[in-house]
């Protein structure tokens, strides 16, 4: 088993942390095996920004994502670059609020999830990544929730937890809500 | 004051550059002097978090010269000393660098590289500086430079380093690059007891009988600390047993100059480490280091899987280089293969070993390291 999974968006929804959130959770608590990698751009904040996670059962040679099972994808321009690199029969989950114009794509399973926006209702949208995590929890169960938990718990800086956690729950109710349908 | 654990036993799920931040804690190191540049910032960041609470000293400094000047102050009083920079401030670093090889300063630089030359690609991967690490300050002289591929290995390899740093005094070099530095993978640190750390020999006879650039069989000298009551004379000029400087004589010259060489070169048994894969019978090897060589092995096992008999061998020392495993491993090649992030410069070194006219490089630069695939292909186009 070996699967691959690539966030992308631009530098400040969050994206390197969610990668490193879901790796975590598979490594340290469900067991596996799991590497997370980056690209983003000197400029950091509101460049072009991926963070990719290889969870297997074995160990893992090499650590960077070809061919991603999931896209999770946060903008049009990281939308645009990665949305055809799927693999066939994989899933996009995307937030169609910060993607206006989506493709005709075929053999993909896609959700919408407006994170942005539900983040927004919870009063701090910088948690939009969480709620995303929330909904690729529900939708894919690549880590188990109360991992997922965990390994937010352990990532986030003290005192969000329960803002965070919310963002979390919230995601996770709409993407189980959508799947299904 | 001593207000946590150095070593932090446990699993961990962490960054390289953290973990080659915890590695230098774990082995001893108590000074950080640095200039923050990425993809190396992460270790001046974690260290300047970390130092305060372990009764360590972290220093900004202004640049990447004042930087490696601070560390071989702090190595000469006597502790564990650490830069980390990428290739701009390795660049700056070169001059400075001699200087620790010339006055045999115990300290690890960790260059994490990047795209280059000059500012290049400051985020994304390189392995452009591997032969910097070899040549980079002028004059004759040996480091030992050390690659890690992995998270775990950015831990182990860092406290490697200061043991050899200290066990042979020269300056040691972690070459790592920006994929392995900014990864997060997990990461086992075991208890301190179980952690090898070996510490520089000391002087111990009476101060009148010191000769602080006197060695010992194993080619390196006893070091006194400065403050300890040791009449001590430091110099990057030539210097004799006394460390005083002897600017004329060819027998001074020639007998320091060679030892500094020799110290490394007649010990390069003891330094050296490889990882072998696959290469009993191997009729490609394949010759790689860094995030590469995880490349390179998926690429290696494919190949089997295909019916080719390929094997990987991967320097984790750089410098010295693994000469012996490569000549045996290249004796039944038929081909050998060179990935790198760069132009071309660790295949110059296998090219001499091996003096094979089958040694092939293939080159990646910007973005993303060479996947599998390339790799494979590459192997299936030049083996025939």
């Amino acid at each position: 088993m070996r699967i691959e999974i690539r966030f992308a968006g631009f530098g400040g929804q969050g994206i390197i942390k969610s990668g490193i959130m879901v790796a975590a959770a598979a490594c340290l608590y469900s067991g596996k095996h799991s590497v997370q990698t980056q690209s983003y751009g000197p400029e950091s904040r509101g460049g072009a920004c991926k963070s990719e996670v290889v969870i297997a059962d074995d160990e893992i040679d090499f650590p960077k994502v070809t061919e991603p099972d999931i896209l999770v994808v946060m903008s049009q321009h990281a939308y645009n670059s990665y949305a055809e690199t799927v693999k066939k029969g994989g899933t996009i989950i995307l937030d169609p609020d910060m993607i206006p114009n989506e493709k005709k794509l075929e053999n993909v399973k896609i959700f919408r999830v407006p994170a942005t926006k539900m983040a927004d209702e919870l009063g701090r949208r910088i948690v939009a990544n969480v709620v995303m995590l929330g909904a690729f929890s529900a939708i894919t169960k690549v880590v188990d929730k109360e991992a997922m938990k965990e390994s937010i718990k352990a990532n986030i800086p003290k005192g969000t937890e329960q803002l965070n956690l919310k963002a979390f729950e919230k995601g996770y109710e709409y993407g189980e809500k959508i799947l299904k349908g | 004051m001593v207000k946590e654990k150095a070593v932090l036993t446990g699993m961990h799920f962490m960054s390289g550059d953290i973990a080659c931040a915890e590695g230098a804690i774990a082995a001893g190191c108590r000074f950080f002097a640095g200039y923050p540049i990425t993809p190396a910032t992460e270790i001046a960041e974690h260290i300047a978090s970390r130092m305060p609470k372990i009764g360590g000293v972290y220093i900004q400094m202004e640049d990447e010269i004042a930087s490696i000047a601070a560390v071989i102050g702090a190595s000469y009083a006597g502790l564990k000393a650490m830069t980390a920079t990428s290739g701009p401030g390795f660049s700056l670093m070169q001059e400075n660098i001699g200087l620790a090889a010339m006055t045999e300063a115990p300290c690890v630089i960790v260059d994490v590289m990047r795209g280059g030359p000059s500012t290049g690609q400051p985020t994304l991967p390189g392995q452009q500086d591997v032969m910097q690490a070899k040549w980079g300050s002028h004059g004759d002289y040996e480091i030992i430079a050390l690659s890690p591929c992995s998270v775990q290995e950015m831990f182990d390899l860092t406290i490697e380093a200061f043991n050899l740093s200290e066990t042979y005094r020269v300056p040691a070099f972690v070459m790592a690059d920006e994929v392995v530095a900014h990864m997060w993978e997990k990461l086992v640190i075991p208890p301190a007891e179980e952690i090898k750390i070996v510490n520089r020999k000391r002087a111990n006879m009476p101060p009148e009988k010191y000769l602080p650039f006197m060695p010992d069989d194993d080619l390196v000298p006893p070091m006194a600390c400065f403050g300890e009551g040791y009449r001590f004379h430091a110099t990057g000029l030539t210097h004799n047993e006394y460390g005083y400087p002897r600017t004329q004589s060819s027998e001074v010259q020639t007998k320091l100059v060679q030892r500094l060489c020799e110290k490394i070169r007649k010990n390069a048994d003891k330094i050296v480490r490889a990882e072998e894969n696959m290469l009993e019978d191997a009729e490609v090897v394949v010759v790689a280091y860094g995030i590469v060589a995880r490349a390179a092995l998926s690429a290696v096992k494919k190949a089997r899987e295909k019916g080719i008999k390929a094997g990987l061998l991967r320097p984790i020392t750089l410098w010295p280089f693994p000469e012996k495993t490569l000549a045996k491993a290249a004796e039944n090649a038929e081909t050998i293969i060179v990935p790198e992030m760069n132009c071309g410069q660790l295949v110059r070194e296998v090219e001499r070993i091996t003096k094979s006219s089958r040694v092939f490089h293939l080159a990646k630069l910007g973005e993303e390291p060479h996947s599998p695939m390339e790799i494979f292909d590459f192997i299936r186009r030049k083996h025939k």
